[in-house]
């Protein structure tokens, strides 16, 4: 058995993880870390970012190097020997990061299921993502969201594209003062501008939220949006999963691939999102696929900023033997250190940059 | 604890007064020295004074929960925070300007000197205009004077500085104010006590006549 303490927050989270997904029936997708280049510019603003590392292969073929998994994986899983397809993976994705602008490498976990997808599905994905998230600390926060209740709010306003992309903006950053700004340039009443800055102001505790949010849905999009968080809200709170999974409207993901639920994860002492998904009917559409989906990723490099500090020690025991020394009995000396459970670092002299909590000397 | 970043300077004085007029007082902060952190531990509120056009990183890197930023540093840098306020003060435009005889014909790449890169481009793009970026980083004014530019966008706030110059303001692209900021991850859990800031400051900020 591995002492607790070898194993860093990434690899530890992915192996329960591993577990976790496993022990629900999902299976492990792997896949090459290339992907035709062609799949990208077809679904460009389904990335986080435009920007892609292109190759070519020997043959001549545009390559990129993976920016996002659930597209290969919906390229890579037709319908057929399933009607539905669960997987997970363990990736890593090449972005640009939005705070140097460079290219960066990010390894995702993650889980997609894709196919015939009802209730029973949405509420197991989103409680695998809670269980995730616990997964690596109990002081979690998972918000959840609905793009069809966003969309149908901001389509009642009826006023195009740009005041689409504007508006879901100001939601995302639950800037209530600018909503009116918007409203009032767009020559939107202002009942529909109360409207939104309410969905804004929306947000924690999920029975309180329903309630508040009830009122406000008065469209039949609106209404069956409302219907769906109410079920899962349901399912949820019959599972014990209760104060940190949380309705929040301003986890806004791109309309034109997301549909459904959305939904974001936070863990304490970690200054971003740590998880995020949703369900992307609408992708799913723009590929002609007739089949719904539903996924999440998990960042596990983030993970590194919980990653405790050390005792400050390099090594518990450093080993100076003399050149002359008999090889046999400075490795009969590391042996039985070793086996006290220290670690020992053997050198014939002392090291410069190497912190030690004892030193040890063979002639 | 709060960590809340005010820009340094004049504006970040007023923020302070309103902080500390909403119950967030930290006496020592007023003593003239080189300290730039300042700690009230019974109210659970550590202040620190940065860079204005830094603000937003602290916010947005988790290093400070709350912050108060210039409009205009938001629309450059697109930060990912929530913008929970608008505090109405340190009110000022951002704008095109250029020489008084300046007219824009259309008949050729358009030449705008510019310390905000982004707006500048996104403004541009907006009405379609053809645009070569000039990134200066001060004294954006002398740009036309000199024939550097054809036009600038800057931040006007009396156009004083524009007036004394022979340049005029061409057209508005946004009106900028300062604005309270908050690390979306942070208002995850710490929501209750950003709440209740925030409620403290909006019956702080003055409302236009």
């Amino acid at each position: 058995m591995l002492p607790e303490n070898l194993l860093k927050n990434d690899e530890r989270a992915m192996l329960a993880l591993r577990s976790l997904y496993n022990s629900y029936g999902y299976r492990p997708f792997k896949m090459s870390k290339f992907e035709e280049y062609e799949l990208y510019v077809r679904n460009k603003d389904f990335l986080v970012s435009d920007r892609v590392i292109t190759f070519n292969d020997t043959d001549g073929r545009l390559l990129a190097l993976k920016p996002d998994v659930t597209l290969s994986i919906i390229k890579n899983t037709r319908a057929g020997a399933y009607d539905k397809h669960k997987v997970y993976y363990n990736e890593n994705v090449y972005r640009v990061s939005g705070t140097t602008g460079q290219f960066k490498e990010i390894m995702q976990m993650g889980l997609e299921c894709i196919g015939d997808i009802d209730t029973t599905d949405v509420f197991e994905v989103v409680s695998l993502a809670a269980k995730s998230l616990a997964t690596v600390s109990s002081d979690y926060v998972l918000d959840i969201s609905h793009m069809g209740i966003i969309s149908a709010f901001i389509a009642e306003c009826e006023r195009g594209s740009n005041f689409t992309r504007k508006m879901t903006a100001l939601i995302s950053e639950k800037n209530s003062h600018e909503v009116y700004t918007l409203c009032e340039q767009y020559g939107v009443p202002s009942e529909k501008a109360d409207m939104l800055a309410s969905l804004i102001g929306i947000y924690g505790e999920r029975s309180s939220a329903l309630k508040r949010l009830e009122p406000l849905c008065t469209s039949e999009d609106a209404k069956a949006a409302l219907c769906e968080l109410a079920s899962l809200d349901k399912l949820l709170t019959e599972h014990g999963i209760t104060d940190k999974v949380r309705f929040d409207f301003s986890v806004v993901n791109n309309m034109n691939y997301y549909n459904g639920i959305v939904f974001k994860g936070f863990l304490a002492g970690i200054s971003e999102g740590v998880l995020a998904g949703g369900a992307y009917d609408n992708l799913l559409r723009t590929m002609k696929q007739d089949r719904r989906g539903i996924g999440f990723a998990l960042y596990l490099d983030l993970l590194e900023e919980l990653e405790e500090e050390g005792d400050g020690y390099d090594v518990d025991v450093l080993l100076v033997y003399d050149s002359k020394a008999q090889a046999s009995s400075v490795a009969a000396k590391k042996d039985e250190l070793i086996s006290q459970g220290l670690s020992v670092y053997s050198a014939t002299n002392v090291p410069e940059k190497i912190r030690y909590k004892k030193i040890v000397k063979v002639n | 604890m709060l960590n809340i970043a005010l820009p340094k300077g004049r504006l970040g004085e007023k923020v302070y007064d309103m902080l500390e007029r909403a119950g967030y007082p930290c006496e020592a902060i007023k003593e003239n020295g080189r300290k730039l952190i300042f700690e009230n531990a019974e109210l659970g509120v550590r202040y620190f004074w940065v860079k204005p056009s830094d603000v937003s990183i602290y916010v947005e890197r988790g290093a400070a929960d709350i912050g108060i930023a210039g409009k205009d540093i938001l629309l450059e840098y697109s930060p990912d925070v929530y913008e929970l306020l608008d505090l109405n003060i340190g009110k000022c435009r951002m704008a095109v300007a250029g020489k008084k005889t300046f007219r824009d014909d259309g008949k050729r790449t358009l030449k705008v000197a510019t310390k905000f890169v982004n707006i500048a481009k996104a403004h541009y793009a907006s009405v379609s205009r053809d645009i070569d970026i000039i990134k200066l980083n001060g004294s954006i004014e002398i740009a036309p004077i000199l024939g550097l530019s054809d036009v600038i966008v800057d931040i006007v706030e009396t156009g004083t500085t524009l007036k004394e110059n022979d340049l005029a303001v061409i057209e508005t692209i946004v009106p900028i104010s300062a604005r309270l900021i908050s690390n979306k991850a942070s208002f995850k859990f710490k929501t209750a006590e950003i709440e209740k800031l925030v409620e403290g400051i909006r019956a702080q900020v003055k409302k236009d006549d």
